[in-house]
């Protein structure tokens, strides 16, 4: 019988991986999006594995429940626009500078992976209620609380930007000579 | 359950797969919203980076803060970057990243 633990872990890491091939390798960007939300639900279950149960509340909640809203918003709003056939124009550089940087980047990381050995890092139990929202909001709120509001007035920031940017504006309106008598 | 059984590196491992993954589809697609979507690919692979070590090192919980105020500030990236790629559809009437040439010589 196979530890309960480990099938969940390799159920979220198909999840996440396959979430995150759909999301970059998708034509249809509604496809992409699902991949996203794929992604995201599978870092969320991971989040679980990890004793950090208010993070994968707060992830599904905020990540899934509005970024990836919000990307669907747009994609819809901009119709058949959003998912455009691309020209050759530079694909070669690009195709070469991802290709290069993919194997650079796994490379990294399997020379990163052997250098602690054959032994595997196994992970202290957690205690004392890690990652519950008490201990989390404590420290939140006690050694974090600057950054903490500081972040809010950064999202007060995003929100009248995005306003600003995506109201546009109407060209003023001509005025004829005799209307302003 | 006591939630000891998967090692560290598992995590460490997918998270940098993930985040090579977020990375090469930001190099080679050029559908903005495809754009947006894979720098919120690498953000969660770097949160997941950063929960794992702090379940490694449980001193405090710095890492899961950390984790937080990058959810925050991705959101809100993701927020103006789709404003702007708004913003761009309504001047050139496509989201292709190549069309967005008006400095080229």
């Amino acid at each position: 019988m196979v530890n309960f633990e480990v099938a969940f872990f390799a159920v979220c890491t198909l999840l996440v991986l396959l979430g995150g091939v759909a999301t970059v390798a998708a034509k249809n960007p509604i496809r992409g999006a699902m991949g996203l939300l794929t992604s995201i639900l599978g870092i969320a279950g991971m989040y679980l594995l990890l004793a950090a149960e208010l993070l994968a509340a707060i992830q599904v909640v905020v990540y899934a429940g509005a970024v990836v809203i919000l990307f669907l918003f747009v994609i819809m709003l901009l119709g058949p626009a959003a998912s455009e056939s691309t020209d050759a124009r530079s694909a070669l550089s690009r195709y070469f500078g991802a290709i290069v940087f993919g194997i650079l980047a796994l490379g990294a990381l399997w020379i990163v992976m052997r250098m602690g050995g054959e032994v595997l890092t196994s992970l202290p139990p957690p205690s004392g209620g890690m990652g519950t929202i008490e201990v989390v909001g404590r420290e939140m709120f006690t050694r974090n609380v600057v950054p903490f509001q500081i972040s809010g007035i950064l999202l007060l920031i995003a929100v009248v930007g995005a306003m600003a940017i995506a109201k546009g504006h109407k060209p003023p309106p001509e005025k004829s000579p005799e209307a302003s008598k | 359950m006591n939630l000891t059984a998967v090692p560290l590196e598992y995590f460490l491992t997918v998270a940098g797969v993930l985040f090579s993954i977020g990375t090469v589809g930001f190099l080679l697609r050029r559908n903005l919203l495809v754009l947006l979507m894979s720098i919120e690919v690498m953000l969660n692979a770097v949160n997941l980076t950063l929960v794992a070590f702090n379940r490694m090192y449980p001193a405090n919980h710095q890492g899961q803060v950390f984790a937080f105020f990058v959810i925050v500030v991705a959101a809100a990236e993701a927020a103006i970057g789709l404003a702007i790629v708004l913003a761009f559809f309504r001047v050139r009437r496509t989201v292709r990243s190549d069309d967005a040439d008006l400095l080229r010589n």
